[in-house]
C-alpha cells in the first residue's frame, strides 16, 4: 500500500500529471494576463477560453521533428531536457501544499527543505548552460555564456532574500516558516521588501523580460535553444513552466503566509497564491524591455543585493526586539 | 575571444536578406561587414521596358512601405521632363497621402524598435495604432500598401468633406497617441538604459558618412528636402525641422515621434486649406530629351531618382537611390565598439529597407570568396550541369 501511495504521489499528485496540468493552466493564465495587458486576446481558440492552447502546443512539440546537430555531445544534449525536468519537478514535491505534517517530518518536508529548494531550482540555470554548450551553437554558446553571467547576478538576493523570512522564523523547514506567519501574519509586512527582491530575481531566474537575455529572439536567434527541437524543447519548455509555479509556490510560502486549512482550503490557498505571484511576473514583464546582460549584473549588485542585505539586517534587529 | 557570428541573411532580427558579419570579442563588437546583394530586383531595367504610365506603378512597388515616396518621386521628375504643371488640389492630395504614409512609417518603426530592445507592449500599442492611419489610407485610395495615388500631371481620386473629417479625426487621436509614446520612449527607464548612448554617430561623422533622414537629424544635422530644398507644396505650409543632439538611437526615436507630430500638423493644414480645382491635368504620352535628379523626404531620409528622358514613350534610365543605401556607412560607424545586444537596435534604428537597396545578385564561391556576376541563362547551365553530376544523396527519404 505505502509503495502504491508513493508511486501515485511522485506520478500523479503532486506529482508529475498535477505539475503538468497545473503549470499549463499557470503558462495559459500567464498568457492571458500579458496578451490582455498588451491590448491582445491571448489564446481563445483552443478548449474554453484557449484553456487547452499550452497543453496543445507542448503535444505539437513532441509530434516534431526531433534534430540533434552533427557536432552536439549527443548523449549529453539528450539526457539535459529529461534532467532539467526531473530537477523543478522534484522540487515541486517540497512545496508545503500537500503531504506534511508538522509534528512529524517526513522525506517531503523536513528541516533545510528551504535550502534544497532553492538549490533544486538554481540546477536548471546549470543544465541550460551545459545544454547550450553542448549544442556547439555560436548563438548558444553566447546564450550560454549570458545563463552563466546572469546567474551571478542574480542568485545572491534571491537567496538572502529567501532567507531572511525562515530567520525571523527561526527554522529551515518551509511548513515550520509558513505556520510561522500563519501565528503572526503581521510581521509578513516587515519581509514586503524581500518579496520584491524574490520577485524580481525569480522574473531573472525565470528568463523572463527584462531578463530574457539568454535567448533574446531578436539578437541570438534562439539563444540557449536554437539548436533544441521537438520533444527535448517541449520539455526544456515544460520545465520552464513548472519552475514557475514551483518558484511562485516557493514566494508563496515563505512571503505571503503559506497555504494553511489542510487538504482542501490550502490547495485554494495555494492556487490563489501562486497566480498572484504568477500575476505579478507577468505584469513586470509586460511593462519592461530587455535590458543588456550588464546592465543586469549592475543592477543586481548595485541595487538588489544591497537591499536585500538590509531586509536581512531589519530582520535580524527585528529578531533581537521580539526576543 | 575573437570570434564572428554572422546576422543574417536568416536572422529572426532582420525582416529581409542582408548580411553582417560581426566579428566579437566577448559581447563587444569589433569590426563590422556589411554584405549586400541576396535579392534580385532587376528594375531599373525593367523600368526601361515600361511607358512613363506603366513606370509609377513599377516604382511604387520598389518598397511595401514607403512606396508613395518612390512613385512621388519619379512623377515628381517625369513631371518637369513633361514640362507639366499639376493643378495645386492634386498636389496637396498627393502630399497629404506622402505625409500619412510618413506617419505609418513612423508607427510600425517605433513598434519595431521597441520589439527590437524586447519591449513588446510597446510594439503591440504602437501597432494597434497605426491602424487608424492604414483605414485613413485604405478610405483614401482604397488600398493599404500600394495606393496608386499618383499619375502624371496629378492624382487618380480626390476626397470629398466626409474624408477631410475623417482625416482630422483620425488625426486628433493619432496626436494624443503619439504624445503618449513620446513619453514612454523617452522616459520608461528600461526602454532608455537600452537606447540611450547607444549607436554613437557624431556630427562631423555623419556629414562625412553622408547619413540621411532621421539618422542624420538625430545626430544634430538639420538635413531635410523638404525644408532645404522645399518641393511642390511644402514652401506654403508650416512646420519644423526635427532635431536631436544626442546621437544615439534615443535621438532617432525622439526624432521620429517628433516629426510624427509635425506631420500631424501638416496633414490638418493640407485638410483645411485644401484648393477648390481639379485634380490632375493631361499628361503627354512622351517626355522631351533631357535629364533630371527627383529628390523627395521619404519617411527614411532622402529619396533621389535619376530619370534621363531620349523623346520617346519610355525612359532611357532610371536611377533610383533609396534612402536606407545612404545610411549603410554610418551603420558600420554606429555597430562599432557596440555590444551583440545592440546590434539588432543600432541596425534598427536607420530603419533599414534592404529590399529597396539591393539592385542585383552577386555570386561568391564560399571556400575561396571570389565574386562574379553572371547571367541567368549561365546560372542555369550551371545548376543543370551541377544536378546531372551530383551524387545520389544517402538517407533523403522524405516521410510524407
Amino acid at each position: 500500500m505505502a509503495v502504491v501511495r508513493t508511486v501515485l504521489y511522485l506520478v500523479v499528485y503532486p506529482g508529475l500529471l498535477f505539475l503538468f496540468v497545473y503549470s499549463t493552466f499557470c503558462e495559459w493564465f500567464d498568457r492571458k494576463v500579458y496578451a490582455r495587458f498588451q491590448n491582445r486576446m491571448g489564446p481563445t481558440h483552443t478548449g474554453r477560453f484557449g484553456l487547452l492552447q499550452p497543453i496543445a502546443d507542448f503535444f505539437k512539440l513532441m509530434a516534431k521533428e526531433d534534430v540533434v546537430p552533427e557536432a552536439a555531445d549527443k548523449r549529453l544534449f539528450t539526457v539535459l531536457p529529461i534532467i532539467g525536468l526531473a530537477v523543478v519537478s522534484t522540487a515541486g514535491l517540497l512545496l508545503p501544499v500537500w503531504n506534511f505534517d508538522l509534528a512529524n517530518p517526513g522525506w517531503t518536508s523536513f528541516s533545510g527543505d528551504i535550502i534544497v529548494v532553492l538549490y533544486l531550482l538554481s540546477l536548471p540555470t546549470l543544465i541550460l548552460f551545459l545544454a547550450a554548450w553542448s549544442s556547439t551553437n555560436l548563438f548558444s554558446t553566447i546564450g550560454g555564456a549570458r545563463v552563466l553571467t546572469m546567474l551571478f547576478g542574480y542568485e545572491v538576493p534571491l537567496f538572502l532574500a529567501v532567507l531572511s523570512p525562515a530567520i525571523l522564523a527561526d527554522s529551515w523547514r518551509l511548513a515550520e516558516i509558513a505556520a510561522f506567519y500563519q501565528a503572526k501574519p503581521l510581521l509578513l509586512l516587515t519581509n514586503i521588501l524581500g518579496f520584491l527582491i524574490a520577485l524580481v530575481a525569480v522574473q531573472a531566474k525565470l528568463e523572463r523580460t527584462p531578463f530574457d537575455i539568454p535567448h533574446a529572439e531578436t539578437e541570438i536567434v534562439g539563444g540557449t535553444f536554437t539548436e533544441y527541437s521537438g520533444k527535448k524543447l517541449a520539455l526544456f519548455r515544460l520545465t520552464f513552466d513548472i519552475e514557475m509555479v514551483v518558484a511562485s509556490g516557493l514566494l508563496a510560502a515563505v512571503f505571503l503566509g503559506g497555504f494553511p486549512g489542510g487538504a482542501v482550503v490550502g490547495f485554494i490557498h495555494f492556487v490563489v497564491k501562486t497566480l498572484f505571484v504568477i500575476f505579478l511576473l507577468s505584469l513586470l514583464r509586460a511593462l519592461t524591455s530587455r535590458i543588456r546582460i550588464d546592465q543586469v549584473v549592475s543592477f543586481a549588485w548595485k541595487y538588489l543585493a544591497p537591499l536585500a542585505v538590509l531586509q536581512l539586517l531589519a530582520t535580524i534587529l527585528l529578531k533581537g526586539l521580539i526576543a | 575571444m575573437n570570434f564572428q557570428i554572422p546576422i543574417g541573411p536568416q536572422h529572426p532580427a532582420l525582416k529581409e536578406p542582408i548580411s553582417l558579419r560581426m566579428t566579437v570579442d566577448g559581447e563587444v563588437i569589433t569590426d563590422v561587414d556589411i554584405r549586400l546583394g541576396y535579392n534580385h530586383r532587376g528594375l531599373e531595367k525593367l523600368a526601361e521596358d515600361k511607358t512613363w504610365l506603366q513606370n509609377i506603378y513599377l516604382t511604387e512597388r520598389i518598397c511595401g512601405i514607403c512606396s508613395h515616396s518612390h512613385s512621388s518621386c519619379f512623377v515628381q521628375g517625369a513631371e518637369k521632363l513633361m514640362e507639366l504643371t499639376p493643378p495645386r488640389r492634386g498636389l496637396y492630395i498627393r502630399y497629404l497621402v506622402s505625409e500619412l504614409e510618413r506617419v505609418h512609417s513612423h508607427l510600425l518603426w517605433l513598434g519595431v524598435a521597441g520589439h527590437e530592445a524586447g519591449f513588446d507592449s510597446f510594439f503591440m500599442y504602437t501597432w494597434r495604432d497605426r491602424e487608424v492611419v492604414m483605414d485613413l489610407l485604405e478610405m483614401i485610395s482604397g488600398n493599404r500598401v500600394h495606393y496608386a495615388m499618383n499619375t502624371l500631371g496629378g492624382v487618380r481620386r480626390d476626397i470629398d468633406g466626409i474624408q477631410k473629417a475623417k482625416i482630422l479625426e483620425g488625426v486628433a487621436v493619432l496626436r494624443k497617441r503619439s504624445e503618449y509614446y513620446f513619453y514612454i520612449g523617452a522616459s520608461e527607464p528600461s526602454f532608455v538604459a537600452r537606447i540611450a548612448g547607444v549607436g554613437m554617430l557624431s556630427k562631423e561623422k555623419a556629414v562625412s558618412l553622408c547619413a540621411v533622414g532621421p539618422v542624420a537629424r538625430a545626430s544634430g544635422v538639420a538635413r531635410d528636402v523638404r525644408k532645404e530644398d522645399p518641393y511642390a507644396v511644402y514652401n506654403e505650409l508650416d512646420f519644423e525641422l526635427c532635431t536631436a543632439d544626442t546621437c544615439d538611437v534615443l535621438g532617432r526615436v525622439v526624432v521620429r515621434v517628433k516629426e510624427l507630430l509635425e506631420s500631424y500638423k501638416l496633414i490638418e493644414q493640407m485638410v483645411k486649406g485644401l484648393p477648390d480645382g481639379e485634380i490632375v491635368v493631361k499628361a503627354p504620352r512622351k517626355a522631351k530629351p533631357g535629364e533630371v535628379v527627383s529628390r523627395y523626404e521619404a519617411p527614411r531620409g532622402e529619396n533621389i531618382h535619376y530619370i534621363k528622358a531620349n523623346g520617346s514613350d519610355k525612359p532611357e534610365r532610371l536611377k533610383v537611390r533609396a534612402p536606407t543605401l545612404g545610411n549603410y556607412p554610418a551603420t558600420i560607424e554606429m555597430l562599432r565598439k557596440g555590444f551583440i545586444a545592440d546590434i539588432p537596435l543600432i541596425f534598427a534604428a536607420i530603419d533599414p529597407c534592404i529590399c529597396c537597396a539591393e539592385r542585383t545578385v552577386t555570386l561568391v564561391k564560399a571556400g575561396s570568396g571570389e565574386e562574379s556576376v553572371v547571367r541567368m541563362s549561365d546560372l542555369r547551365r550551371r545548376a543543370i550541369a551541377r544536378h546531372n553530376n551530383a551524387p545520389v544523396k544517402r538517407n533523403a527519404v522524405w516521410p510524407l
